[in-house]
């Protein structure tokens, strides 16, 4: 819920309009093209920016991001390099590490997900979002989280109804991820159906419900606000960037420009949806 | 029978046995097991648990007699235990074959693929996916697929289909699409996780047959008791040719369906010594920086983690990435185990053993020479313990010939080739020309 919220920068992100929350894979294609790329978000207008922590089985990604997180492994990056990343890139958007669990689970000397958690918060890491960590598990890493004031994100399927729901929305902080439809990440031309039913079913809860998965224009960035989204989160699009500037062997610099134009097309977007659905509540 | 009334039937009963109550409940085997899968699985998740429960468990609409009954008539159940005496005189002690190598598709896999393929006709699903390592795991979920009239499509590493193109071909035969996996190393772990995606995005009218014992609970339990036939096969069996139960049971394990299958009514005979005997590979020590594991022995030289849906252990780095695993047979190419054999193993119920190549390729020739029987390189793990071990074992032997090895004739010309092994034929007409 809102009120148990853990990150005040979250919190904030949220307050005023739609957040706009984009993610890239820390490490990809390397440590510093991507730093660069990181603050290039940032400049478009990143409320919130998720930071990928490669994973070498992401059974939860399509294979835009497969790629890009096989791209940062090649590269070196580990979870210290990671949390070394956290703390160097210069940016205004709370940070959130989006994970697998296993990764939380073997970090440090003890298993178990404390020292991960408290190596992010130290970071200046604001949430989690892991994949592969339903609320059924979830209550170490809950309890971590909020001993160190992350918020744990949980991400809500069109499939997830009744029970589950109610589970995963009483353990949720900062915001909901609502996934738009079934499947993997992964760039999509459509908004889907699955994404405004979502949306409704969520409308009873008290948090900020922000859509992902397919996300890759301004306009569908639109209509997803205007469908009633607290925000969007983008990974695919973005990643897409990346892996064209790798692709063609453009400079840091260009890549980071291209990151930068989508980010604002996307933000001003997310804005024009907002608008629109204030406008509609007030003349009705 | 209505939908709520259950059989009390005795195949009923048999899945009611005690020593297959573990994990049931929550599908935990101490700290191992669990449902760790992306949120869009979940439902699929809890269908499948309910569906268990309801069919396998309670028998409802009759499924477990229909499952016993395709067993017999489909796959050719009971498999014989069959004394094997050039063995028995060699190790000076009783040796018993399971011949699960007997089962129709020529390995135990058909007892897991017809049990999960029959329940997803019962569940009212309409499509089948699998993932394959070896492609024994394919082949039986192809054949089960075509018996039962259910379109399948089956995930597999790259490498592995240049592996094992019989096995291919006969998925192919039977109707299946088989789809090749180009991610990591293009094994057994890389097509999992494809299948994993598979199955994300299209849940709704799609079952998963997973091939091990492996996975999100309900699987590790559900994938056990279909293939626990095979030790309450033999267990009675034994009794009834020897007059007792048998000292050791030896059984290769690789994510551990057949290792478990043979185990599992054996649990509570504290007299039993169990062995499970993983793929030691070229060695047991790993290159962490490469990422490398070049073994598949996850039992005995792996660490708790998180893996594919469950809590269990794993050859990975001290990060937790996952390890490329190892072995000369690409069906216990796995860098996880399943559940429930961690859990015994900690337990100190069941011993992890690890045999290496070279003595998985001396027992592949040993079984063929001495015994009429040419095992697949899974089961010639199992032999190739029993010539390096067979000082440690009681009078009574059961060792579980999980599959034959037609599939791996290339593999085993290739191998034996590169080796200067004592009992193997002469190789010379291949490499030299006849």
């Amino acid at each position: 819920m809102a009120e148990t919220g853990n990150s005040e920068a979250i919190a904030a992100a949220f307050a005023d309009g739609p957040a706009y929350v984009p993610y890239l894979v820390v490490g990809d294609p390397d440590y510093e093209s991507s730093k660069a790329h990181v603050e290039a978000l940032d400049r478009g207008g990143a409320d919130v920016i998720e930071l990928g922590l490669p994973f070498s089985e992401p059974i939860a990604e399509g294979s835009t991001i497969q790629e890009a997180l096989v791209r940062a492994l090649d590269a070196g990056m580990t979870p210290e390099r990671f949390f070394a990343f956290a703390e160097e890139v210069e940016v205004d958007a709370a940070l959130v590490c989006m994970t697998y669990y296993n990764l939380i689970y073997q970090y440090g000397s003890e298993t178990g997900p404390r020292p991960f958690v408290e190596r992010a918060a130290a970071a200046g890491i604001q949430g989690l979002v892991v994949p592969d960590l339903p609320a059924e598990e979830a209550d170490p890493l809950r309890e971590a989280c909020d001993e160190f004031g992350l918020d744990l994100v949980f991400i809500v399927a069109p499939t997830t109804r009744g029970d589950r729901l109610d589970r995963m929305m009483e353990n949720v902080s900062g915001y909901v991820y609502v996934q738009a439809r079934l499947g993997t990440t992964g760039a999509r031309d459509d908004v889907s159906d699955q994404t405004t039913e979502s949306l409704d079913r969520l409308r009873e809860y008290d948090v900020p419900k922000a859509v992902g998965f397919g996300i890759s224009s301004g306009e569908h960035a639109e209509r997803i606000v205007a469908g009633g989204a607290d925000g969007i989160i983008v990974g695919s699009a973005l990643v897409d960037v990346v892996a064209d500037g790798v692709e063609n062997d453009l400079p840091t610099a260009a890549v980071a420009d291209r990151l930068e134009a989508l980010s604002r097309e996307l933000k001003a977007g997310a804005e024009r949806g907002y608008r629109s659905r204030t406008e509609t509540v007030e003349s009705a | 029978m209505s939908e709520t009334e259950s059989s009390t039937s005795e195949v009923g009963e048999l899945s009611r046995r005690p020593g297959r109550e573990r994990g049931r409940d929550d599908g935990k085997f101490g700290r191992y097991g669990g449902q760790y899968v992306p949120e869009a699985l979940m439902p699929a998740i809890e269908e499948l648990t309910d569906a268990y429960e309801r069919y396998v468990l309670n028998n409802e609409d009759g499924f477990m007699d229909e499952f016993r009954e395709r067993l017999a008539e489909f796959g050719g159940r009971p498999t014989p235990l069959q004394r094997a005496d050039r063995l028995s005189e060699r190790y000076d002690t009783e040796v018993y074959l399971k011949r699960e190598d007997l089962l129709h598709g020529g390995a135990h896999k058909l007892n897991n693929a017809l049990g999960q393929v029959l329940l997803a006709k019962y569940m009212g699903k309409e499509r089948i996916i699998a993932e394959t390592g070896a492609g024994q795991h394919g082949t039986a979920t192809a054949m089960a697929a075509a018996h039962l009239d259910m379109p399948c499509t089956i995930y597999m590493g790259e490498r592995d289909i240049n592996r094992q193109r019989p096995n291919v071909f006969r998925m192919k035969l039977n109707g299946s699409e088989v789809k090749p996996v180009t991610t990591g190393r293009g094994t057994l772990k890389e097509a999992i996780s494809e299948t994993m995606r598979d199955w994300a995005e299209t849940v709704e009218d799609t079952h998963y047959v997973i091939g091990s014992i492996v996975g999100p609970h309900p699987f590790p339990v559900m994938v056990r008791d279909f293939q626990a036939v095979i030790s309450e096969e033999a267990r009675e069996q034994a009794i009834e040719k020897t007059g007792g139960l048998p000292t050791d049971v030896v059984a290769c394990a690789g994510g551990g369906s057949n290792t478990m299958g043979a185990f599992a009514d054996f649990v509570d005979d504290e007299s039993v010594a169990l062995r499970a005997v993983e793929a030691g590979g070229s060695t047991l020590e790993v290159d962490e920086e490469a990422g490398v594991a070049p073994n598949s022995a996850s039992l005995y030289a792996g660490e708790e983690g998180v893996l594919h849906g469950a809590r269990t252990k794993l050859l990975q780095d001290s990060d937790g990435q996952i390890m490329e695993s190892h072995s000369v047979s690409s069906g216990l190419d796995y860098a996880g185990v399943g559940p429930e054999l961690a859990y015994l193993v900690d337990e100190g119920r069941v011993e992890p053993v690890a045999v290496d190549d070279d003595a998985a390729l001396e027992g592949f020739h040993r079984l063929s020479s001495t015994e009429g029987i040419i095992p697949a390189l899974e089961t010639a793990h199992a032999f190739g313990f029993l010539e390096e071990h067979h000082e440690e074992l009681g009078e009574r032997v059961v060792v579980n010939v999980s599959g034959r090895g037609d599939k791996d004739l290339d593999a085993a010309i290739e191998e034996t080739d590169q080796r200067d092994l004592p009992n193997a034929p002469d190789m010379s007409m291949f490499t030299e020309g006849i």
